[in-house]
């Protein structure tokens, strides 16, 4: 076939012909439709703009996001950071927001683990197990998370007080007051040895990244262990060990009628973080197993063909062709539970929708109150997709 | 090749058909396959059957031998709960359940009443019974909705044919739940149509709209317009109007179901081969038939199981409405035990729960696994 561009045929452009008003023209009615549509959507926008403003007006509620820098007046019960009611309601915001992220994160991480495992263990071999892990999965994703939340609960209310708490294992306590969990004492050399975690972790990333080009170039396979030992084990604790070694137990004790020490996990988080990860962990099983199957079963054959042991057909060949089917589905997972975990609101836990309530019946600035809870989500919806589209990306099958 | 009587005459003895050694049938060599294959599998068989067994007996106790069904009624008809408290840890106390299942299905609507909330609840399951059978899937299905929907208001409300009037502050329960659910969808399928349309628009307003739109709604939960609807809506209509608050949870119902429905049919209109608008194109039609006659015909049909799904999805998440205070099936059942002498029996309330809420859902994910393999079969190897 010849290089069609060389043809003078293909080179001249469509011929453009004037606008012509008549409804006959494709161009004049799309204007027209779009005139229209936009225009009866702004009409509805600018009545209600209307109303609402003059509904504020006849209730003298002032507009605007002053009310943040007053004295916010409300207890919370659980903060990352340190509060007291006197703080402004931008402060028990930030609480709010804070408490969001921590479950969301948690409950992340652990119902990654727990699905992934109960996706596997629907396709093993095993009967028992994979009846059990179906059966989890079906009863799971067809009852409301709300009514899963109320049940967790409930039965955590419906435990024995501190005096009669359960105690499965030493200094772990379990009672209508929540987990109770040994702890030790933060210091300034914890802090540094985290920080030492972090640092080792980035240089192990560059030094991976390095042995692989490395081996791309050569062919020889670089250990990246031991490396990763030092800087992620050895570093941290030589930074600990060199500030002294501080080590002060926190055990939880009974005291009157209630713990003194150790670490709390309040009932209300306790119950959001059990139902949010068993709940959505039905769901990421199910998008496990969907991946692992996608994989055809030539892949396998074909890798065991070529002599791999059978961990690395999975490391190597299975899993990075399973991830490609598993992330996008598992993005909206990891966004329902953000999302989700507004259901907080229902048995008391205070995340930002909570604290975003009772600052609205407070103030009763109920636009500004829905526009933060709002503004809140939709940046961390954005951010979690920005970052899972970027891993895609990375992940992504290149074509020609 | 099948050995057939003829060629089998040929073959030796020894190459007959046989059946399979003992050791490779029969419930025995089942169990050494699926349960005993290995050291690792046997020890997870022992391990999941003891925790099974160990639990299914402890259940089986509470919730059977040692529970308590009925209690007995004071003078004054008040019931004595006693006998529940005693037994609390040993044993379930289904009697919240004996006396309370008719305010948890039905609420606070007129005890005489029950009848018409209860047939609506059966009208809706035969709707959707009639709604799954393909036969049914014409346009002819949305007449019979109407038909079904008007007849299941004026159920609800009564007022004419002689039925007393009942105002919608005092129903309640189950009926509320499949109301919110069931209208949700009737309007948001439409809806969903003209967005998902919108966003494959080639129209830039139209289709900006439609994006905003359906990122908007899918990046906020469903409570933060629940909340919109009971505290923010009063403020944006004029004065003296006013709209009671299950119908300012059914609009954001109606546009959080939207949003989502709308990806599910923009999937199926993706998902029609290219050659389906090119000829509808090449036949001159307009794009109203087009999409009308061609496209949507077998877009809907393509995303029927998913449908199914996001469907099972919002008759769970009606059950948010209780952080608003709308009386469903779930403020039903914990209002129930609100009382102080029911207070501490919400476990046996919620798992009560559970199973209406699994029997609807049950039912319908296997309805759309059984669609989606079918199908598929043309797929399967």
């Amino acid at each position: 076939m010849s290089d069609s561009t060389a043809d003078p045929r293909f080179a001249r452009k469509a011929p453009t012909r004037p606008l012509r008003l008549s409804w006959a023209d494709e161009r004049v009615r799309n204007i027209v439709w779009q005139v229209l549509v936009v225009g009866a959507i702004g009409y509805v926008f600018w009545w209600l703009y209307r109303n609402t403003s003059y509904n504020l007006e006849v209730r003298r509620i002032a507009t605007g996001f002053g009310f943040l820098s007053r004295e916010a007046g409300l207890p919370i019960a659980e903060s990352l950071i340190e509060y007291d009611p006197s703080m402004t309601y931008l402060r028990a915001l930030t609480v709010g927001v804070l408490n969001t992220l921590k479950v969301a994160i948690v409950g992340i991480i652990l119902a990654t683990v727990l699905g992934t495992l109960l996706g596997v263990a629907r396709l093993s071999k095993n009967w028992l197990l994979a009846r059990m892990a179906g059966a989890y999965v079906e009863i799971v994703r067809d009852l409301p998370l709300l009514l899963q939340l109320l049940f967790w609960y409930a039965l955590l209310q419906a435990l024995p007080g501190p005096r009669q708490a359960m105690n499965p294992v030493e200094g772990v306590f379990l009672s209508n007051r929540g987990l109770k969990l040994p702890w030790f004492q933060w210091e300034h050399a914890h802090s540094m040895a985290l920080l030492a975690f972090a640092v080792g972790a980035i240089a192990t990333w560059a030094w991976r990244r390095a042995a692989r080009a490395r081996q791309m170039r050569d062919g020889q396979p670089r250990k990246v262990w031991p490396v990763a030992a030092a800087l992620l084990l050895a570093l941290p604790l030589a930074v600990w060990a060199a500030l002294g070694a501080p080590f002060t137990p926190d055990v939880p004790f009974l005291r009157g009628f209630n713990f003194q020490g150790g670490l709390t996990v309040s009932p209300e988080f306790f119950a959001l973080l059990l139902g949010l990860t068993l709940y959505t962990a039905g769901f990421i099983a199910e998008i496990v197993r969907a991946g692992i199957l996608a994989v055809h079963q030539g892949q396998w054959e074909a890798a065991q063909a070529l002599g791999l042991p059978r961990g690395r057909v999975m490391n190597l060949v299975v899993l990075p062709q399973a991830m490609r089917v598993i992330i996008p589905p598992m993005t909206s997972q990891f966004l329902n539970i953000t999302k989700n975990s507004s259901l907080a609101v229902a048995i008391g836990y205070q995340d930002i929708v909570s604290i975003a309530n009772t600052t609205l019946n407070q103030t009763g600035q109920a636009i500004e109150g829905i526009a933060i809870i709002m503004a809140v989500y939709l940046t961390i919806s954005l951010s979690i997709s920005l970052f899972m589209n970027w891993y895609n990306a990375r992940i992504a099958l290149v074509e020609r | 090749m099948s050995i057939t009587a003829e060629n089998a005459a040929k073959l030796p003895a020894d190459a007959m058909p046989r059946t399979a050694p003992r050791r490779l049938v029969g419930p025995a060599a089942w169990a050494r396959e699926n349960l005993f294959a290995n050291w690792w599998s046997t020890a997870i068989t022992l391990a999941l059957g003891y925790l099974l067994i160990r639990y299914a007996v402890s259940f089986v106790d509470w919730a059977f031998l040692n529970a308590i069904w009925t209690v007995p009624h004071t003078a004054a008809g008040v019931p004595d709960t006693t006998a529940c408290r005693d037994a609390k840890g040993t044993g379930a106390c289904w009697a919240v359940i004996t006396e309370k299942h008719r305010f948890i299905l039905f609420g606070t609507y007129p005890y005489e009443e029950h009848w018409r909330p209860l047939i609506v609840c059966f009208l809706f399951v035969g709707l959707y019974v009639v709604s799954a059978m393909k036969r049914f899937w014409r346009w002819e299905l949305a007449l019979i909705w109407a038909a079904v929907l008007t007849l299941i208001g004026v159920l609800m409300w009564g007022g004419v044919f002689g039925l007393t009037y009942v105002p919608q502050e005092r129903w309640g329960g189950l009926p509320i739940t499949l109301i919110l659910s069931t209208f949700g969808l009737a309007f948001a399928f439409p809806l969903a149509i003209l967005v998902a349309l919108g966003r494959r628009s080639k129209l830039p307003a139209i289709k900006a709209i439609c994006v905003l739109y359906v990122e908007l709604i899918r990046g906020v939960p469903l409570i933060s317009l629940l909340f919109m609807a009971s505290v923010m809506f009063p403020l944006f209509l004029p004065e003296g109007m006013n709209i009671d608050k299950l119908l300012r949870a059914q609009v954001a119902i109606i546009l959080f179901a939207g949003a989502y429905l709308a990806e599910v049919v923009r999937a199926g209109l993706q998902a029609l081969p290219k050659g389906q608008y090119e000829a509808a194109d090449a036949l001159g039609l307009s794009y109203w038939k087009k999409t009308g006659l061609i496209i949507l015909p077998q877009a809907l049909r393509l995303v029927i199981p998913p449908l199914v799904n996001t469907f099972i999805g919002f008759f769970k998440d009606t059950s948010l409405v209780l952080i608003i205070g709308i009386f469903d099936l779930l403020t039903a059942g914990k209002t129930a035990i609100i009382e102080p002498m029911w207070q501490g029996f919400g476990v046996e309330v919620y798992i009560t729960l559970a199973l209406i809420y699994f029997m609807f859902c049950f039912a319908m994910s296997k309805y759309s696994a059984g669609l989606e393999r079918e199908f598929n079969a043309h797929r399967r190897r």
